[in-house]
């Protein structure tokens, strides 16, 4: 009331005055969509019979959204929204480039096969506790994950999507899962605590938290001793959400307690929300820092593959099995951040999304195994093939895809990431990308050979017949089976996809003028 | 806890902390307050009077299921910050009308509808939280 007697404030020093276009609200959609999905679905909890009903046009909406979006990034470069109007570094701006938009797209493909598969698979008590919303208010936290731009907001999705993951963990309240709930909080609390305690430090250094503005000035920064500190800081934080060597130990020891199609959804999406966050880290905000710490990453990487499909061949568990290839996958897409090398981190772009696609139809794959053989025991089971053989089918497509064999989606990013170490002379690290390949195939290849094509034991066959749904059980899965079909068949248009991203990653400087069109507040 | 004293008191005792928290929160607008501190207090109200009166009794005061109650309060806060894409400015940004109240003119705001989204997230999930562990104690 006051200031309307005082002359009008210029309000283009602090606000952005642009008028925003409507294609801009892309950005933010895919959050705003899950948030709205989710309340509304907390609302109508009690009401079981509907909740698939909403939440399952949602997911198909979050899809059509992310798709969009990505096709909005490729035609016009990295895109930025800061909210409130006010400019950056002060608002927090929501940036996206290729590689965020590709992996929200991914992860919303990944989440409406579990939505679809869950409206099989999760009972009544499952929803009435909460299944839909969780799983929309965790992709809230895992598109806001990909697409913010700035640190401290990234903390905060993080924490998003580790509250809905808690929650969705303990579905069941069984024994198993409570156990499987302390060991995966209490680990992931320690890395979302480093994480706050390096970006803490990142504050205290730079005075912004905007990701474009510490990436100029940590081009600008001569001192590089506190930098390298905070690098391998951010490196623990993110090596531990993301399940890399030394501690990996809580993935294991949780992702096979919950229900499968959670399982799924964790495998597809948590880990690589990790790697995700240290790739921007580690190539926009400290490349010279992670040139330093290259070998570290490296070494890392290579025992993380191999321990993790070592540890695979060790299970007599489906699903504890498939844990450690997800462990195993982790480790080739920190060998391509370790490279730092266009085809390194194509290469490691490519593995995520294959990875992210594949891991969570291996899952689901491993749950609908266990309903026609009675257990996820691998050498309790049998006779798959000739029950159901076109379950048996699309599993083998998945078990050639998980370990790189031709002709579908792991393969490219395997031979892209042996050419660019052998092209820098790391020879051990393409060793290890090859041997943890033939590890995986003989892992798999066990379970392929005692779960579906030996004859099933006495004791299982005299067991009933199982009968799964062709619509809800099999449409999930058929449809990520066919998106590693395809990729692996007609690879290219992601191939360059993953290139423009690493482009965008190395050089970050549309990145940065999307977020400072003048080019910096300084 | 059910002594007569503390029995009779409750009720006029959280009536008023939530018409409190009401002012809490509209003061918040330009002073301190605002949605967390006015849903605290009345999550506060509704222990209070769970723990003189029984768990039940709060439930039915209440009508709502307090997880719904704070599923609402997200919808409150994510449409608050929608309505801008009308107006042509980013996510979140202030918006305000002046309505003619009586005498006076009343200033609304989308903040105004985040500040009570936040409150009904608060009240919802504290007092589902503190509902839950009275139940438990009474068993």
């Amino acid at each position: 009331m006051a200031s309307s007697a005082k002359e009008p404030v210029d309000i283009s020093v602090a606000m952005v005055t642009d008028p925003v276009p409507l294609a801009d609200w892309l950005i933010i959609a895919p959050l705003i969509l899950c948030t709205i999905f989710g309340a509304v679905l907390l609302m109508v909890r009690k009401d079981t019979r509907l909740q698939p009903i909403i939440a399952l046009p949602g997911l198909v909406a979050l899809v059509v959204i992310a798709a969009a979006l990505l096709a909005h990034v490729v035609s016009s470069g990295p895109v930025t929204m800061t909210m409130g109007r006010w400019l950056p570094p002060f608002g927090i701006s929501f940036t996206v480039d290729i590689l965020g938009a590709l992996l929200t797209l991914t992860g919303a493909i990944a989440a409406l096969a579990g939505g679809i598969y869950g409206a099989g698979d999760v009972n009544n008590s499952g929803r009435r506790y909460g299944f839909y919303p969780f799983l929309f208010l965790m992709m809230a936290g895992v598109s806001g994950a990909f697409l913010t731009g700035d640190i401290f907001n990234l903390y905060v999705w993080f924490e998003v999507l580790l509250i809905a993951s808690f929650g969705l963990l303990i579905l069941g309240s069984e024994r198993g899962q409570i156990d499987g709930a302390t060991k995966y909080a209490f680990l992931n609390l320690v890395a979302t605590t480093f994480f706050l305690i390096a970006t803490g430090y990142l504050y205290g250094i730079f005075g912004t938290l905007n990701m474009a503005d510490i990436a100029l000035k940590a081009q600008a920064m001569e001192e590089k001793a506190p930098l390298v500190t905070l690098l391998s800081l951010y490196f623990l934080a993110f090596g531990m959400k993301a399940a890399a060597f030394p501690v990996n130990f809580w993935l294991p020891a949780s992702y096979h307690t919950p229900r499968v199609v959670v399982s799924a959804l964790f495998a597809g999406l948590l880990t690589k929300v990790g790697v995700y966050a240290f790739m921007r880290v580690a190539l926009v905000l400290f490349p010279a820092e992670r040139d330093m710490l290259g070998w570290v990453i490296a070494v890392i990487a290579a025992l993380t593959m191999i321990l993790g499909a070592m540890g695979a061949l060790a299970q007599t568990d489906f699903r504890r099995l498939l844990g450690y290839l997800v462990i195993s996958g982790i480790g080739i897409m920190f060998a391509g951040i370790a490279l730092a090398s266009p085809g390194g981190i194509s290469a490691a772009i490519f593995y995520a999304l294959h990875s992210m696609i594949v891991m969570t139809a291996l899952y689901l794959a491993s749950g609908l195994a266990a309903r026609a053989s009675g257990g996820f025991s691998i050498a309790g089971s049998g006779g798959i093939y000739t029950t159901h053989p076109f379950l048996a089918a699309v599993t083998l497509i998945l078990f050639f895809a998980v370990s790189g064999l031709p002709p579908f989606s792991g393969l490219w990013p395997k031979v892209i990431l042996v050419k660019a170490s052998l092209d820098v002379g790391a020879w051990w690290l393409a060793g290890a990308v090859l041997l943890s390949g033939f590890l995986t195939t003989i892992a798999v290849g066990r379970v392929w050979v005692l779960s579906y094509w030996r004859p099933a034991p006495e004791a299982a066959a005299a067991g009933e017949e199982a009968n799964l749904n062709p619509v809800i059980d099999y449409a999930p899965l058929v449809m990520l089976t066919a998106i590693v079909v395809v990729l692996g068949m007609f690879p290219q248009q992601i191939l360059e996809l993953s290139q423009v991203g690493t482009e965008q990653l190395l050089n970050p400087i549309e990145y940065i003028r999307s977020v400072f069109p003048a080019g910096g507040a300084q | 806890m059910r002594t007569l004293i503390f029995r009779t008191v409750a009720p006029y005792l959280s009536s008023l902390m939530v018409l409190f928290s009401v002012f809490v929160l509209l003061r918040g607008h330009n002073e301190p307050g605002g949605g967390f501190i006015g849903g605290l207090i009345a999550a506060s109200a509704f222990a209070i009077y769970g723990i003189a009166c029984g768990v039940s009794p709060v439930r039915r005061a209440m009508y709502f299921h307090p997880m719904a109650l704070s599923a609402a309060g997200l919808l409150m806060g994510s449409v608050a910050g929608l309505l801008s894409i009308f107006a042509g400015v980013p996510f979140m940004t202030g918006l305000w009308v002046t309505v003619p109240f009586f005498t006076e003119e009343l200033k609304l705001s989308t903040v105004l509808l985040f500040d009570i989204g936040v409150y009904f997230v608060v009240v919802g999930a504290i007092s589902s939280i503190a509902l839950a562990l009275e139940e438990r104690e009474v068993e």
